[in-house]
C-alpha cells in the first residue's frame, strides 16, 4: 500500500518534472525573446538617458577646467550669485503661472467647444489646435517679430486706442509677461484637447440628475464636472509642469535671458553658462536643479499608473 | 377648480420652457463668441508669419499697416527656396526626422509588443520605467550628452559633435519612450484570443507581431510615427548644442543661426523660414487630425 503511494508519488513527481522542465523551457525560451525584443530600448535608455543623467552628478562636482574635484563647491558658489535666485525664482513664476492659466484656458475653451452643435466642433477643434502643431521655435519667432520694439504689430494695433508703445521684451516686467503669454498661447491647446476628452467622457444622466435637484450651471461644474474630471486635470497639470519647468527654446529664441538676466530659466541659464561660457560643471549644477521636481511629479505619476493599473 | 388650475399651469409652462431655449440660445452665442476670441488669439501669429512673408523688406521697413499686404510677392519664397543654404537646412531635417522615424519604429513596436504581450521578469517595471524616462527633459540631459560626445571622440577619433548624424543618436531618446507607451497601450488592447489562435496555428512570436499585431494596431503606430516626426522636426535644443556649422544644422536651428545676422533682422525671410518650417506638421496635422490628436490623448505629455 505504501510502496504502491510512494511509487504513484514519485511517478506523478517525475512527469511533474518533466512537464515542468519543459515548461520552463518554453518560458525561458519566450523570455529570451522577449528580452531581446526590448534589448535595444534598454540599451538606448541605459546609454543615452540613464548614464548622461547620473554623468551630470559627477560634472557637477568637477572644477571648471574639470580636472579638479570640488565637491560641492559648484552649488556654493551658484547659491552665492545672485543670478542664481533670480533664475530660481523666475522658473518658479514662469512655470506654476503658465500652468495656472493654460489649465483654465484650457478648461475654460473646452467647456465652449463641448457646448456648441457636435458637427462644428471639429472645425473648431482644430483652428485652436494649431499653436500646439508649429514647432515651438517657429512661432516663438513670429511672437518675436509681433513683440519687434519698433515694428511691433500690436503697439500698432494698442496705439488707436492710445495705449503704448509697450516694450513687450525690453523691460523685466514685460518680458516676464511676454514669455509666459506665449507660453499660455502654445500650451494651453494641449489642455483643451485633453480636458475635452474628459468632458465628452461625463455622463450625461450626471448632470441631469444635478439639474433635477436644482442645481445651477456653477454648481453642475464644482460637485459634477470637476469631480469626474479630477485626475485627468492633476495629471495634465503635473505633466506640463514639468515641461514648463524644463523650457528651453520659447525663453532662449524671445529674451535670450534678457533683460539683465531677468527673464532666465534653468534650462536657458545652464546653456548660457555651460555651452556659451564653456563651464560645463556649473552648468551641469544649474540643470541639476531641475531634479526635485521631476522626482516629486514622478512620485505623483506613478501612483496614478499603478492605481490606474489596480482598477483595470 | 382642476380646470383653471391647468389653464393657469400650461401658459407659465410655456414660458419657462421659452426662456431655457432662449438661454440655450444666448449660451450657445456667447460659446461662439468666445471661441472666436480665442480663435484669433491662436491663428494671429501663423496668420501674421504669413503676412509678413508676404511682404518686401522696403514694405516692412516703411511701417506701414502691418496687418496688410499692400504688394504681395513671392520674393521671400523665391529667394529662399533657390538658397542651397536653407535647402540645406531643409533636407538635414527631412533626413533626420525620417531616420528617426524609422529607429524609433523599429525599437518602440518590438519592446512594445514584448512588454504588453509576454510578460517576463521586470517586465511591468521595465514599462513605467520606460515611461518615467519620457519624464526626463532634453534640457537635463543636454550638457552631460555634449560632454560625452565630446570624450566620445577623444577615446575613438569618431566625431559626432558638430556632425548632422549625431541627431539620429539622440532625437530617439524623445521619441522611443513615448511612442513605445502609446503602443503597449495600443497592443495590451488587442483581445489575447486572436494571438493565442495565431500561436496554436503555429506562429511564431514575430509572425504573430507581424500578421495580426501591426495590422490591427495600425492606428496607433501612425499616431506614433506622427508623434515622432512632430519631435524630431520642431527639436530645437539638442540640434542648437550638439551642431554649429551651418551644413550641419536642421532647419529651427538655421533659421535663427543665419537669417539673424548680428542685430539686422531680415523679418520677411525669418517669416517665410518659419512658416516653411511649420509647414510639414501643419500638413500632416491638416490630413491626419484625427491620428494627431489620438496620439496626443493616448496620454501625451507634451505642451
Amino acid at each position: 500500500m505504501a510502496d504502491v503511494v510512494v511509487g504513484q508519488a514519485s511517478v506523478t513527481r517525475s512527469a511533474g518534472v518533466r512537464k515542468r522542465s519543459s515548461l520552463r523551457n518554453a518560458v525561458k525560451h519566450k523570455s529570451t525573446v522577449a528580452f531581446l525584443m526590448t534589448l535595444p530600448l534598454i540599451v538606448l535608455i541605459a546609454v543615452l538617458v540613464l548614464y548622461p543623467a547620473l554623468y551630470s552628478l559627477h560634472l557637477a562636482t568637477l572644477s571648471k577646467s574639470m580636472t579638479k574635484f570640488v565637491g560641492l563647491g559648484n552649488f556654493q558658489f551658484l547659491f552665492k550669485r545672485e543670478t542664481f535666485w533670480l533664475v530660481v525664482e523666475q522658473s518658479c513664476i514662469f512655470a506654476i503661472t503658465a500652468v495656472v492659466f493654460k489649465a483654465l484656458i484650457g478648461f475654460i475653451v473646452a467647456h465652449f467647444v463641448h457646448n456648441i452643435p457636435a458637427k462644428g466642433q471639429r472645425k473648431w477643434r482644430g483652428m485652436l489646435l494649431v499653436p500646439w502643431v508649429i514647432p515651438p521655435a517657429m512661432s516663438t519667432l513670429a511672437w518675436l517679430w509681433l513683440f519687434d520694439p519698433s515694428y511691433s504689430a500690436f503697439n500698432y494695433t494698442l496705439s488707436f486706442f492710445g495705449i503704448g508703445p509697450i516694450p513687450w521684451t525690453g523691460d523685466a516686467a514685460w518680458a516676464r509677461f511676454s514669455v509666459i503669454l506665449v507660453n499660455i498661447w502654445i500650451g494651453a491647446p494641449f489642455f483643451m484637447i485633453m480636458y475635452l476628452a474628459a468632458l465628452k467622457s461625463v455622463p450625461d444622466q450626471l448632470y441631469e440628475a444635478a439639474s433635477i435637484d436644482g442645481a445651477n450651471w456653477w454648481q453642475r461644474i464644482w460637485y459634477v464636472t470637476l469631480p469626474m474630471m479630477r485626475n485627468i486635470i492633476a495629471i495634465t497639470a503635473l505633466f506640463s509642469l514639468i515641461v514648463t519647468f524644463a523650457n528651453f527654446d520659447i525663453v532662449r529664441i524671445l529674451t535670450a535671458g534678457g533683460p539683465l538676466d531677468q527673464t532666465h530659466i534653468f534650462a536657458t541659464w545652464a546653456f548660457k553658462v555651460g555651452i556659451e561660457g564653456s563651464d560645463i560643471p556649473l552648468g551641469a549644477s544649474v540643470s541639476l536643479f531641475m531634479f526635485p521636481i521631476l522626482a516629486v511629479a514622478a512620485i505623483f505619476i506613478l501612483r496614478d499608473i499603478n492605481k490606474r493599473g489596480n482598477e483595470a | 377648480m382642476t380646470t383653471v388650475t391647468l389653464d393657469k399651469a400650461g401658459p407659465r409652462r410655456k414660458v419657462k420652457q421659452g426662456s431655457i431655449s432662449r438661454d440655450r440660445a444666448w449660451a450657445l452665442r456667447w460659446s461662439y463668441f468666445f471661441l472666436a476670441l480665442f480663435a484669433i488669439f491662436s491663428l494671429t501669429p501663423p496668420l501674421y508669419m504669413l503676412i509678413t512673408s508676404l511682404k518686401s523688406s522696403a514694405e516692412i521697413s516703411a511701417a506701414t499697416n502691418p496687418w496688410w499686404v499692400f504688394h504681395p510677392t513671392l520674393g521671400n519664397y523665391v529667394e529662399l527656396l533657390t538658397s542651397s543654404q536653407f535647402l540645406r537646412f531643409f533636407w538635414n531635417s527631412a533626413i533626420v526626422s525620417i531616420v528617426v522615424v524609422a529607429i524609433t519604429m523599429l525599437i518602440s513596436v518590438p519592446a512594445a509588443f514584448a512588454l504588453a504581450r509576454m510578460k517576463f521578469w521586470g517586465s511591468t517595471a521595465l514599462a513605467t520605467g520606460v515611461f518615467l524616462t519620457y519624464l526626463i527633459p532634453d534640457s537635463l540631459l543636454f550638457i552631460p550628452l555634449f560632454k560625452m560626445f565630446a570624450t566620445f571622440q577623444e577615446w575613438t577619433g569618431v566625431q559626432l559633435l558638430n556632425r548632422w548624424y549625431v541627431l539620429l543618436l539622440v532625437y530617439p531618446t524623445l521619441t522611443v519612450p513615448f511612442c513605445t507607451w502609446i503602443m503597449i497601450g495600443y497592443f495590451a488592447s488587442i483581445p489575447k484570443e486572436l494571438d493565442e489562435a495565431a500561436i496554436i496555428d503555429g506562429a511564431s512570436w514575430f509572425q504573430t507581431l507581424t500578421r495580426i499585431f501591426i495590422p490591427v494596431a495600425l492606428p496607433g503606430l501612425i499616431a506614433a510615427t506622427i508623434f515622432a516626426f512632430t519631435v524630431s522636426w520642431a527639436q530645437f535644443l539638442y540640434p542648437l548644442v550638439f551642431t554649429t556649422s551651418t551644413d550641419q544644422q536642421v532647419l529651427p536651428v538655421g533659421i535663427i543661426t543665419t537669417l539673424i545676422k548680428g542685430d539686422v533682422f531680415n523679418w520677411g525671410q525669418i517669416m517665410t523660414g518659419a512658416l516653411l518650417g511649420a509647414a510639414p506638421p501643419l500638413i500632416i496635422y491638416a490630413f491626419l487630425m484625427d491620428y494627431y490628436i489620438a496620439g496626443l490623448t493616448a496620454g501625451a505629455t507634451k505642451g
